[in-house]
């Protein structure tokens, strides 16, 4: 009845509830929409060896910074506010101070949290990220010169990083050296992009979203499978056949052109014009 | 009007200053002795203490942890290794056992930071507030964990002021500053103890570990009491004191229940009549009830002194 509704206490008490509910639920808003921005990982930002994927991470690292702690090289900080990272997480920046890549991960044994995973043993299976050659045009191995030096300081030296020998086109008689990255063996510790000569690094350390491209689930390359299946999936391959003049054949497994040895060798008579009439004589 | 003098004078004109700051005192060395094992590593290279108040390893074999962040990181559906529940565990122990927001008068900074702006509020006199409601912190609180489990991360933790003054004293503020001065402004200007008082989501979480606390303070000598007020100018959550110290009629014993008191011991350090002790939640009996329409007291009756009504 009307002194129901009016009740001022019960009133008072509605909008106190209200407002609080609504200020708290403004401010809740504000945060979540935050800390959605906050999970784009700047791209110069690198997580310490072992962190789990980036939105699981944020979720379980607890910001204690005890890897920090740890880091006997002083690789890693933590994240503060402004810089970019989600607050209170750990991250380095390769031209900085790199990844020393050590054997006993202590880092990952400092996690109370498992957000940097224990399972994690061997540093080599680490993938903080992956070194791309970003700059072709800078790269001063790509000019024809011998700098090597990302080639050189790469913990796992000839493997993550190859020198691919090509033709160098420029001076159109000596080779270049091209620094090739294998995701196979690249850590992404980032001591080369460290150790780069340039003023700002030609090759750099990625996370993997941006260093890698991923074929769609159902591509297959056409070699691999004929391969795995032991013969062509499609149709009986039809044996390619060459013109050959007598006494040659090709061999398909590698040999190439093989001159048989058998009589004469020669393909030709004596008689140029029995050569005209081969194949003449069985008919009438 | 009478000029009100400030809380604790008369305790400080009977005691002496060092007695009248007793408590005060072992808190701010506390807080500060706590912050100085974290930074005697990164200064000194003396590892006592590595990490932060989050979660650290003491001698490289105590493991402690914030359970609440690592409540966060549950809700955020990441399941913990054992370094950090084991942490969790302890510290869940401890407050359990000693009343939840200890952690908030004798461990937290931000005590430093919002007892500064009281401090200046006080002194420059800024009366009047926003009408913020004590349960506020709780809305926060629920607010928090239902962004952790709705985000899948520690969304609180990108701004929570409180794990950003700890953290950015050991490790590095950046910009946490800001948030930091935000509480500080909040305290001067917006209301009385309006972050620990009213809104902080930690504070809340740990007085819900405080409701069956051991250490508790009493109000023993509450028969002493001469309504000077000093004990609820200096508490920082005035609401606690008053059933302890003035329910004596109602049959209310002596024990400050609340697990919103911080076990400060302000109350204690400014009283000059001695009223309150430190002391344990039991023996809670009320021994000291006067009978309704005994004789009248010199005194008003305790729920309607005036300086109460003040409070309001």
């Amino acid at each position: 009845m009307s002194d129901t509704t009016t009740n001022p206490a019960r009133r008072r008490f509605l909008v106190d509830a209200a407002r609080t509910a609504s200020g708290v639920a403004l401010l809740g808003l504000g945060v979540g929409l935050y800390s959605r921005q906050a999970a784009s990982l700047p791209s110069q930002a690198i997580r310490p060896p072992g962190a789990l994927a980036e939105d699981s991470f944020t979720g379980a690292c607890i910001r204690c910074g005890l890897c920090v702690r740890d880091c006997p090289y002083d690789t890693l900080s933590l994240a503060t506010l402004g810089d970019g990272v989600a607050t209170g997480t750990p991250y380095f920046v390769a031209r900085d101070v790199p990844c020393e890549m050590c054997e006993d991960i202590p880092c990952v044994k400092a996690c109370p949290t498992g957000a940097l995973d224990p399972a994690l043993t061997d540093i080599d299976d680490a993938r903080m990220g992956l070194a791309v050659l970003i700059d072709e045009e800078n790269c001063l191995n790509f000019q024809g010169l011998r700098c090597d030096v990302c080639y050189r300081i790469c913990p796992s030296i000839n493997k993550a990083i190859t020198l691919e020998r090509q033709h160098n086109e420029r001076s159109g008689k000596h080779a270049v050296f091209i620094p090739t990255v294998h995701s196979s063996d690249c850590t992404g510790c980032g001591k080369c992009e460290k150790a780069c000569v340039l003023e700002e690094a030609a090759i750099k350390v990625l996370p993997m979203h941006l260093a890698k491209g991923e074929l769609g689930g159902h591509y297959r390359w056409g070699w691999k499978e004929k391969q795995k299946a032991g013969g062509s999936l499609v149709a009986p391959d039809q044996q390619h056949q060459y013109n050959l003049p007598q006494g040659q054949r090709y061999d398909y497994e590698g040999d190439g052109l093989i001159f048989e040895q058998d009589g004469g060798a020669v393909p030709f008579d004596e008689d140029p014009l029995s050569t005209l009439n081969k194949g003449l004589e069985a008919q009438p | 009007m009478k000029r009100r003098q400030r809380p604790g004078a008369q305790a400080v004109a009977e005691r002496g200053w060092l007695s009248a700051h007793k408590w005060l005192l072992a808190r701010r060395f506390s807080q500060l002795a706590i912050l100085a094992l974290f930074l005697a590593g990164p200064w000194f290279g003396i590892w006592i203490v590595k990490g932060n108040l989050v979660s650290s390893v003491t001698l490289d074999v105590l493991p402690l942890t914030d359970p609440y962040v690592l409540l966060q990181s549950l809700l955020a559906r990441h399941a913990p290794e054992a370094a950090a529940v084991t942490g969790a565990l302890i510290v869940l122990a401890f407050y359990l056992l000693v009343s939840g927001r200890t952690y908030c008068a004798w461990v937290c900074p931000v005590n430093i930071v919002t007892d500064s702006a009281h401090w200046l509020r006080e002194r420059l006199n800024i009366t009047g507030a926003s009408r913020l409601s004590r349960n506020t912190r709780y809305w926060l609180l629920g607010a928090t964990l239902l962004l952790a489990l709705i985000t899948g991360t520690l969304a609180w933790e990108l701004v929570n002021p409180v794990t950003m003054l700890q953290r950015g004293l050991i490790f590095g503020m950046g910009l946490g500053w800001t948030l930091v001065l935000a509480v500080f402004l909040l305290d001067l200007l917006v209301a009385r103890r309006a972050w620990c008082g009213h809104l902080c989501p930690v504070g809340a979480f740990y007085s819900l570990l405080g409701t069956h606390g051991l250490v508790r303070v009493r109000a023993d000598n509450r028969r002493q009491c001469d309504d000077c007020m000093d004990c609820f100018m200096v508490c920082p959550e005035q609401q606690v004191i008053r059933p302890a110290l003035k329910g004596a009629d109602k049959g209310i014993g002596p024990v400050i229940t609340s697990p919103n008191c911080t076990n400060c011991g302000r109350c204690i350090d400014v009283c000059a009549k001695q009223v309150f002790t430190f002391g344990g939640r039991f023996n809670n009996r009320c021994t000291d009830s006067t009978q309704p329409g005994a004789p009248a007291d010199a005194r008003a009756p305790a729920n309607h002194s005036p300086g109460m009504e003040v409070l309001r």
